[in-house]
């Protein structure tokens, strides 16, 4: 690029009309390039004429009637009004569009604030496409419409029409994002943001891209390919718009204009060196904050000699030092006065690239994003987000360095030494607060070739804290491309598709077909229904599984398997968790001694799979945290400081050992794993995984098994559905099949709960509680989701009761009895015992009674008696119990040894 | 005479050629490619190149083709650079067009507004010397390479007036040097060997390095670290994977001044340059001298490290491989000897160690690893026998390390690679070891005690690497899981505390007055040669395919079944995993690529054999678990 010396009467943004010295500015540099004479008109075309001027921000500007002289040339003081860069949307919202003498109330009465985060705006020119002679003769009007922002496409004054008129029109009746709760579907969505914005008062924007996408894709391409000068555009757009509407509201600053969703979301493996300058959006986690960064935005110079002073706009992180002071003409008698210098926040923010979005066997990237203003210290370490901005290309510091040591003193650049292109990054902070002279190296003629890039950010999404406390989980909607949801309906409507996926599931791990499919079924899980009207909450429709049985049987290989499939799966194990690892806990930031809440396994398995192995071996004061979650499907916390109720909606996949290490067949369930049957209760299906011992089974392991050796892998995954086909299914269907019962089905369900009770009924037990018919219903609408269908049907209904009776026949089959007895999982005891128990105390009660008007017995001796009387063995166990039960009807009391009669 | 190829003295001017040649057209990226590609397939020609791993760094000269041997340790941020810039001849004001690719720093008088900047990326890899590399493949290696390396003081002028014994000197010195090293195995004191190993020469570059962390895995390992700037097939790389990377060597210094001239208090001031912490510096822009750049040109997978073997999967590999299946056979029983011996007599285990040492990962399913084959030797003596017996496998296997459990260890010591945020790099730890390492545990370290936090993570982290073969990198907020593929041998008293996929007691059938001296005779006792057939067999036995047969397969299903009916309880699906396992190696050690059914007959009889004696054990101790 030319010099910018080379255009003189370019810009004028005073209406200071003190002689000029023609001199460059930062302004300046870009200029010229390709500028033709008419260019100098351009300020009349393309301004609508009645813009108003703009005020000064107060504060800065009332001492200085001469301050605003950066560019000083000799244009027509008559000009002045109706200058270029008043009405360019690359001078709306910096100092230098500032004047003074409106009143404080619209567009014009409104402070400006500065977008760093629109980085180094550049400052460029309008050019006429056609640009010849005739343009200085054409008509305003038809000037106007040809006129670009030089280097673009970009028209102002159309783009500014178009994005109000989106403004006005655009209607999202689809709408489901919580950000718009509240709002009118139907009337125009950003209107009513804007009187949000009146009544609030915070004057920002959120603009979500997809939405200027569907309304006019012309304007959206402009905003994605240039946004430094398409986002300054809308900002003046939507301040018309807001002020003409509101014209008595006053805001802090001007409404600033956040978009967010660019379509171009991509991970940050993708950016390449195209993206360089356009509008992003990527996703990641952030994990390192700095702290914040005062940054320079207009310095402020002070002529040691006459005590004259200017003010000199930042751009790009360069200050153009005025070399002459205007009032004495004294050379370099102006010096920097920090304290009266204007500086806006940055922070720095390390945003590494998440953890579901990385191919295997590489390490995360890393990418550096700048903050600025009120989006600092919005985000911490730790938090998941989705950031838009655009991305900047740095030059290393070093050739910077250089030019400084070689021109100036500090490190104020000529612009003409740098073109605006070029983007030169000067440390000006330091130079200004510690003014350390550069040392010039004369071995650094040579510069390292490497760009350093930085994103600066325009919008913070955080995805995580929806999750948390949100109740929408469409944030991490997967998208999926049209063939995948060809191949995926394809494979739901083949007739075995459950068999399928069920054996697709763990293909390593044989056998335990019905274990596979309840694992199966939770991984859909059921419907969410919501009863909070009727004051019963949200309905569970998770579905928990607890497998137990012998060492050995590849129960936490399945865990392991499970753990890996779910895209928000945690995987913890009973012994090596704590009630605080598994829930929250509220941790104190040794920095800023804030109170920061950190969430554990199952917190972070929300909407997905908490894997528990070991589940015996954890304490009781562990477990019972699982109460609540497992059915209320909340976690509640009260410490600290911090009560909160956090959602957890996770299904739980746990995994026990039998307490004797051996499965004991002649011990009820409860009995082989010793977990109370509060606990037991919460879980849908309860499996036993045990060694069958026989030996056609035995065969097809070996079969299995030696298979799994030689097999090649084509074979197998001919043999078997690909992981990723099985991910995919299960995503879509979770995301997208909310299966409703039908009326048959219920009619199923409800023959089949009353069948459930029927058969206990018969023999005085009580099979059925009506948590095993939720049970049902959510297995029952798993199936259906299965099948992506959208109603549940009969079969699914039948697929749900055979399920839960397999499950039943193995977990709660009394052992003494044979029969499914449901009442060893909720009261922890099988009728028969509790019939037998009766009957101790029967036999207890009759004994001592036959022993006459004896006050006091020894207990040792009344044990040994019943032990004589009775047939059936009785352990003392069962002979405390009777006591105790004697005790509870008042007959008897024990104190100590001895055992007295009331 | 190599000494004549441009293209591995001067590789910048036939990529500058090749460039200039194209009038900027794209393609010539790929030309430069395929050229240095073609050249190193010639016969011989890859050995011509000096290699990173045995030439100190002041001998290699600047802007050449050096090759590396290596392990990527971690992967940095892509980054951009100058691909094509323009600069501006300050006498003529002519516009000369430059190519940025393969060097660190551009020419004078850049012209940063030049239209015809291309920008384009790269990624740095950092890489490592392959950790735990034994000293006989370093040296072994070293001897192979037929590279001259000249004192780089005098590369500019002289080179050629050299005269040819001169230079033949040079080159036969490191050998000669070298050579006291070869022969003396087992002469008592190779742990020092183990430190001086990678030739006396490199000591140079490496004692300046004490002061800067160069994040090897693990401790006390020396080499030249390396920044690889790859620029081509950047998603072909993993983690961890082995490589040799022939690329040009760039130690500019000013890449160091760079990074030096920096005060810290500035840094902390200064908004642009807080984009980088210090730590983050220093571990990205390391001085030159120490961490030399190199940018790749080619880059082949190693297979294996093992120097004996020919390298590539060409033609002279395959008729290597028919030749030595011929001997296979006889070299097993050879080495079965030697082991026996080692292990004081005991054939059983010596057969196992063998199974155990040819033992390999060979495919996932989901997430069982299938061909993993963890060995437990309890019933180690104390006193140095473990140390000795690590001595030995380090003389028969091309990577190896012994990790002492001791309790301080285990507290102490970092297994899993962390990153460090601060530093925006992966700190190492001692389980990120490259493909087929032995990994040696010596149980019989550990005493009575507590393990604090960091100990039972260890301690996690070597059962989950045993039973999963895999190990979950710590990235603070998260854990990632890597999949690897060691072989670990735990030494222990009793059974050991980690699992195992098979234990086996040692039974000493001879008891030697004087350990040291029993195993050293019978390490002396080796020639070389014979040495180095064990080292080949091993690293062979592990590349062979394999298969079943039908026929087999329906005979060991029948097998399992005639056992289950028997006695249900002493035969489960977890021993016909590790019986299929040990017919697969038992079958490979032999160099039969499929399993027969007399392999099957055998591998039931020797865990038939190596059961009874653990449940001997038990019936003799009573109380072990």
């Amino acid at each position: 690029m030319s010099s910018p010396t080379s255009t003189p009467g370019r810009r004028k943004r005073n209406r200071d009309d003190i002689p000029a010295t023609p001199k460059s500015t930062a302004k300046g540099s870009d200029d010229g390039l390709v500028s033709p004479p008419s260019q100098r008109r351009r300020g009349q075309d393309s301004s609508n004429g009645d813009l108003p001027a703009m005020p000064t921000s107060p504060g800065t500007d009332i001492a200085s009637p001469a301050v605003h002289d950066t560019s000083l040339f000799s244009s027509p003081p008559q000009l002045y009004s109706l200058e270029v860069d008043m009405s360019s949307p690359l001078m709306y919202g910096t100092p230098s569009s500032r004047v003074e003498g409106t009143p404080r109330s619209g567009v014009g009465g409104t402070p400006a604030r500065q977008r760093p985060d629109l980085g180094s705006i550049r400052k460029a020119p309008q050019v006429d496409l056609h640009s010849d002679a005739d343009g200085a003769v054409a008509s305003e009007q038809a000037l106007g419409q040809k006129l670009v922002i030089w280097g673009t496409d970009v028209n102002v004054g159309t783009c500014k029409e178009k994005f109000q008129r989106f403004l006005q029109r655009f209607i999202d009746p689809a709408s489901n994002e919580d950000e718009n709760a509240g709002l009118d579907l139907n009337e125009p969505l950003y209107m009513q943001k804007l009187e949000e914005i009146s009544v609030v008062g915070e004057p920002v924007l959120n603009v979500n891209c997809s939405h200027v996408q569907s309304f006019d894709a012309d304007l959206y391409r402009q905003l994605i390919s240039y946004p430094q000068e398409v986002i300054p555009t809308f900002d003046m757009a939507v301040n018309e718009l807001f002020f003409e509407r509101f014209p008595d509201s006053i805001l802090e600053h001007q409404i600033q204009v956040r978009p967010y969703n660019a379509l171009k979301t991509r991970n940050m493996r993708s950016l390449n060196p195209e993206d360089i300058d356009q509008m992003i959006t990527i996703s990641g986690m952030v994990i390192r904050t700095s702290q914040l960064i005062p940054e320079m935005q207009e310095a402020f110079f002070q002529c040691q000699v006459c005590a004259f002073f200017t003010r000199v706009e930042v751009d790009r992180g360069r200050i153009a030092e005025p070399a002459v002071c205007r009032n004495c003409n004294t050379i370099h008698s102006l010096a920097l006065i920090h304290n009266r210098s204007a500086f806006s926040d940055k922070q720095m923010i390390k945003v590494q690239e998440s953890p579901d979005d990385m191919p295997a066997g590489q390490t995360p990237h890393t990418t550096i994003v700048y903050a600025h203003n009120d989006l600092v210290d919005k985000v911490q370490p730790g938090d998941r987000i989705n950031i838009t901005g655009e991305l900047l290309p740095l030059f290393p510091p070093n050739i910077t360095m250089v030019i400084m040591a070689k021109q100036f003193y500090f490190c104020f650049i000529r612009p003409e030494d740098i073109s605006p292109k070029s983007k030169v990054f000067v440390p000006m902070c330091s130079c200004i607060y510690r003014a350390v002279p550069m040392r010039e190296n004369p071995r650094q003629s040579n510069v390292k070739s490497v760009y350093k890039t930085h994103i600066d950010v325009i919008h913070f999404r955080k995805t995580d804290e929806k999750r948390l406390h949100g109740l929408d989980e469409d944030s991490d909607q997967k998208l999926f491309t049209e063939e995948r949801v060809q191949i995926l309906k394809e494979l739901a409507s083949k007739p075995d598709v459950y068999d399928r996926l069920s054996s697709a599931l763990a293909p390593s791990i044989y056998e335990h077909e019905d274990i596979k499919k309840g694992i199966l079924l939770q991984l859909f899980g059921g419907t969410r229904k919501d009863f909070s009207q009727t004051g019963r909450g949200n309905f569970r429709a998770e579905v928990n599984i607890l497998l137990c049985g012998d060492p050995g049987t590849s129960k936490s290989q399945l865990l392991q398997y499970v753990f890996n499939l779910v895209p928000r799966g945690q995987y913890t194990s009973g012994k090596g968790s704590s009630a605080v690892g598994l829930t929250a806990y509220v941790m104190k930031d040794p920095e800023t001694k804030q109170l920061v809440l950190q969430t554990g396994a199952l917190v972070l398995s929300d909407n997905g799979i908490c894997c528990i192995d070991e589940f015996d071996k954890m304490s009781d004061s562990t477990r019972s945290v699982l109460h609540e979650v497992m059915e209320q499907q909340t976690l509640s916390i009260a410490k600290a400081g911090i009560i909160c109720q956090l959602n957890a909606r996770t299904s739980v996949l746990a995994a026990a050992n039998p307490v004797e290490s051996q499965w004991n067949p002649k011990k009820t369930t409860i009995e082989n794993i010793q977990l109370p049957h509060t606990l037991l209760s919460r879980f849908d299906l309860i499996f036993l995984m045990l060694d069958p011992q026989d030996e056609a089974y035995d065969r097809r392991l070996a079969h299995h098994l030696v298979a799994l050796y030689y097999q090649s892998e084509e074979q197998i995954e001919e043999e078997f559905l690909d992981m990723a086909v099985l991910k995919d299914y299960i995503a879509y269907a979770r995301t997208y099949i909310n299966p409703r019962l039908n009326e048959e089905a219920s009619q199923a369900l409800i023959e089949a709960y009353v069948d459930m009770r029927k058969i206990g009924s018969g023999r005085g037990m009580v099979s059925a509680y009506p948590r095993q018919l939720e049970s049902l219903i959510r297995l029952a609408e798993a199936h259906a989701k299965v099948r992506f269908s959208d109603k549940v049907e009969t079969i699914d209904v039948e697929e749900a009761k055979r399920l839960h009776r397999e499950a039943l026949k193995q977990s709660a089959t009394d052992p003494r009895t044979g029969f499914v007895d449901i009442s060893i999982l909720t009261t922890g005891m099988s009728a028969t015992a509790r019939k037998r128990k009766e009957e101790v105390a029967r036999a207890l009660k009759k004994m001592i009674q036959s022993k006459g008007k004896t006050p006091a017995m020894k207990y040792q001796q009344l044990f040994d008696d019943l032990r004589g009387q009775s047939e059936a063995a009785i352990t003392k166990d069962m002979f405390e119990e009777a006591l105790r039960a004697l005790a509870d009807e008042d007959y008897l009391t024990v104190t100590g040894k001895t055992v007295r009669l009331l | 005479m190599p000494s004549s190829h441009d293209w591995i003295n001067k590789p910048l001017g036939v990529v500058e050629a090749m460039f200039a040649q194209s009038n900027s057209n794209p393609e010539w990226e790929a030309k430069v490619l395929e050229y240095f590609k073609g050249q190193l397939k010639e016969k011989e020609s890859h050995s011509w190149v000096p290699s990173l791993n045995d030439v100190p760094l002041h001998y290699l000269k600047p802007n050449s083709l050096v090759k590396f041997r290596c392990l990527v340790q971690d992967m940095f941020d892509p980054e951009f650079y100058m691909g094509v810039y323009e600069t501006v001849d300050p006498s003529t004001k002519a516009n000369v067009l430059r190519c940025g690719k393969y060097k660190d720093v551009t020419e004078c008088g850049v012209d940063l507004n030049s239209r015809n900047t291309v920008t384009a990326e790269r990624q740095t890899f950092y890489c490592v010397p392959i950790p735990g590399e034994s000293p006989w493949a370093k040296e072994s290696y070293g001897c192979s390479s037929q590279a001259r390396v000249v004192p780089s003081t005098s590369y500019v002028p002289s080179r050629q007036k050299r005269s040819y014994e001169e230079d033949d000197d040079m080159d036969t010195q490191p050998q000669k040097q070298r050579e006291p090293h070869t022969e003396p195995h087992g002469n008592g004191d190779s742990k020092r060997q183990e430190t001086e190993a990678p030739s006396s020469q490199t000591t140079a570059p490496s004692d300046c390095s004490s002061h800067l962390d160069l994040n090897f895995p693990l401790p006390g390992e020396r080499g030249p670290a390396c920044l690889v700037k790859v620029y081509e097939g950047l998603d072909s790389f993993k983690l961890n994977d082995t490589l040799e990377i022939y690329g040009i060597l760039s130690v500019n210094p000013v890449l160091t001044v760079l990074g030096e001239e920096k005060d810290p208090s500035l840094l902390l001031l200064n908004p642009t340059e807080s984009m980088e912490t210090p730590e983050e510096q220093r571990a990205h822009d390391p001085p030159a001298s120490l961490v030399p750049r190199l940018h790749m040109l080619y880059a082949r997978p190693l297979q294996h490290n093992n120097p004996l073997l020919p390298s590539a999967p060409t033609e002279d590999q395959s008729a290597f491989v028919s030749s030595f299946l011929v001997e296979m056979a006889s070299v097993r029983a050879e080495l079965l000897a030697y082991l026996t011996h080692v292990l004081l007599g005991d054939g059983l285990a010596a057969e196992y160690l063998l199974l155990h040492l040819i033992s390999n990962v060979y495919t996932r399913r989901d997430v069982l690893p299938l061909g993993k084959f963890t060995l437990n030797l309890s019933g180690c003596p104390l006193n140095s026998y473990t140390e000795r017996l690590y001595q030995i496998v380090q003389q028969l296997v091309p990577c190896s390390y012994r990790l002492s459990m001791s309790l301080h260890t285990m507290n102490s010591m970092r297994l899993v690679p962390k990153k460090d945020y601060v530093a925006n790099r992966l700190v190492s730890g001692a389980l990120q070891l490259a493909r087929n390492t032995s990994l040696f545990l010596d149980e019989t370290q550990l005493e009575q005690g507590q393990l604090d936090s960091s100990g039972v993570r260890n301690i996690t982290a070597l059962g989950n690497l045993i039973s999963w073969q895999k190990v979950d990198y710590d990235f603070s907020y998260h854990q990632m899981e890597f999949p690897c593929n060691i072989n670990v041998l735990v030494t222990s008293e009793g059974r050991s505390l980690l699992p195992s996929d098979c234990q086996v007691p040692l039974q000493p059938q001879v008891t030697p007055p004087n350990m040291e001296e029993y195993l050293t005779t019978i390490h002396m006792a080796q020639f070389t040669s014979q040495i180095n057939k064990f080292r080949v067999y091993l690293s062979l036995a592990r590349t062979l395919d394999y298969s079943i047969s039908d026929e087999v397969t329906k005979a060991v299903e029948d097998d399992f079944v005639d056992m289950r009916k028997d006695d249900p309880q002493s035969v489960t699906a977890e021993d016909l995993h590790r019986m299929l396992v040990v017919a697969r190696l038992l079958s490979l050690s032999l160099g039969q690529t499929t399993l027969s059914r007399d392999g099957w007959m055998r591998a039931k009889h020797i865990d038939m054999l190596r059961r009874s004696r653990t449940e001997q054990q038990k019936s003799l101790n009573g109380n072990e678990p």
